[in-house]
């Protein structure tokens, strides 16, 4: 049971708890117009201390759409916090206007300190670089409905492993499934940290490789998960020049990749994935922010305690 | 050798590991204007070569739930007429409220100054403990 839950990092639910957002947000793909007025008369916050355009439109369309309404700040500066007050305060107060909320913050932890005040559902909508849940879930219903299961697959992530949160918590997410295989590829500067290695691969007995070079591995994939290298987490300038171009896919490296393979990114896309990319129909990180909304709109229903028939 | 009495009645902290005496004795905020303390520091130790030992006169009620985070290996014996009526083993506790300080600069503890700094023990044999906020780890080996 969802309703009335908070979703605050992406393990706070479990594999039947997905599996129940998943199909909802599947049902709502296939027929969207049914669900245009099960949230009427929902008001969701969207408290935005610091900006964020697509996550926060991605909310608010996803409301939008259910025929709930939308209030809220994007911006700490528009907000009460610019008079001192607490996040504890901030919260209490809109809980008492709305019927679920939304947070952004760049501290970390900060959707768990306004938790503990609220009485209506509270989503964590990114809190610095610590955990956004909704990408994550937005990424697993990308791969659910393209592949039409989260088992036995081999998933290659690459480019930044150390640093980029949505991969840690994509491997978590997705150790979860029997038969998945992971493939790591990033260079030397920049794998996987040691407990994601140690705590989650080795202990759940997950088969996986690290390789530095994206060729090397793409003919395997079922899953490509690409994300940005940047320039200023290399040592030294040579090194960023001998491996960045490992780390660009392009339209031949998808040569060698199989043809029901998909590629996700969480966006934004710098240079990491070259434009003629976007062609190929294996491309799916524009579909994915789709499907991004698509998940929001099931888990605030879910968490608003709505089905088909409107909230109970 | 230096020779300390037995007390009738009180507690004694035994096997707190060298060094470790003085912040156990500031955390226990006896006040000591008013109660008999021994406090030796460097013993010898047959277990472990050095130990501090805390001796507190006529005070039994002191609170040990977070003693053990401090030094885990720390022994308290409860006295009563000359006689240890209770050994007490210290173990790392499970959470701990407003006792660490989360040093992450990313922390929302950092900004939000009336919420508790909560810690969560993960790993016993490392002493590590995760801050309930922001994940970010503590050592309490590294702490001490």
């Amino acid at each position: 049971m969802l309703k009335g839950k908070h979703l605050l990092e992406p393990m706070d639910f479990s594999v039947e708890e997905l599996d129940e957002i998943f199909d909802l947000a599947e049902r709502i793909i296939e027929d969207p117009q049914k669900y245009k007025h099960v949230c009427d008369g929902k008001l969701l916050a969207t408290l935005f201390f610091e900006p964020s355009t697509r996550t926060r439109l991605s909310f608010e369309a996803a409301m939008l759409r259910l025929g709930g309404q939308v209030l809220g700040f994007s911006e700490a500066s528009s907000s009460s916090i610019a008079k001192g007050e607490s996040i504890a305060d901030t919260v209490r107060t809109v809980a008492a206007y709305a019927d679920i909320i939304v947070m952004r913050h760049p501290k970390e932890g900060a959707p768990r300190i306004g938790s503990g005040f609220s009485d209506i559902p509270l989503v964590n909508a990114g809190d610095g670089g610590h955990q956004h849940p909704t990408q994550t879930l937005t990424d697993l219903l990308t791969i659910r409905y393209t592949k039409q299961s989260f088992n036995n697959l081999t998933i290659g992530v690459c480019g930044d492993l150390k640093f980029g949160r949505t991969v840690h918590s994509l491997i978590k997410a997705m150790s979860r499934y029997p038969g998945n295989r992971f493939c790591l590829i990033s260079p030397e500067e920049l794998v996987i940290p040691e407990y994601v290695r140690k705590e989650v691969l080795q202990k759940n007995n997950i088969t996986f490789r690290e390789v530095r070079r994206l060729e090397d591995a793409i003919a395997d994939l079922d899953v490509l998960y690409m994300t940005r290298v940047q320039r200023e987490r290399f040592f030294n300038e040579e090194d960023y020049i001998r491996l960045k171009d490992s780390y660009i896919l392009d339209a031949d490296k998808m040569k060698l990749a199989k043809e029901d393979m998909i590629v996700l990114h969480p966006l934004p896309r710098v240079n990491e994935i070259a434009v003629e990319v976007d062609q190929d129909s294996r491309a799916l990180y524009f579909k994915q922010a789709r499907y991004g909304m698509y998940v929001r709109m099931a888990l605030m229903m879910k968490l608003l305690g709505a089905d088909e028939g409107g909230v109970n | 050798m230096l020779v300390i009495n037995s007390i009738e009645k009180g507690i004694v902290i035994d096997h707190i590991t060298a060094g470790l005496g003085a912040r156990i004795l500031s955390y226990l905020d006896i006040d000591t204007s008013k109660h008999t303390i021994a406090f030796i520091m460097n013993a010898e130790s047959k277990k472990h070569g050095r130990k501090d030992v805390i001796k507190i006169k006529d005070v039994t009620d002191v609170d040990l739930a977070n003693l053990g985070l401090i030094d885990p290996k720390a022994t308290v014996n409860v006295i009563d007429g000359h006689k240890v009526i209770r050994k007490i083993k210290l173990e790392m506790p499970e959470t701990v409220v407003n006792i660490i300080k989360c040093k992450n600069p990313r922390c929302v503890t950092s900004i939000e100054a009336n919420a508790p700094h909560v810690f969560r023990l993960i790993d016993r044999e490392s002493q590590e403990y995760r801050c309930e906020y922001c994940d970010d780890i503590v050592s309490m080996k590294e702490e001490r």
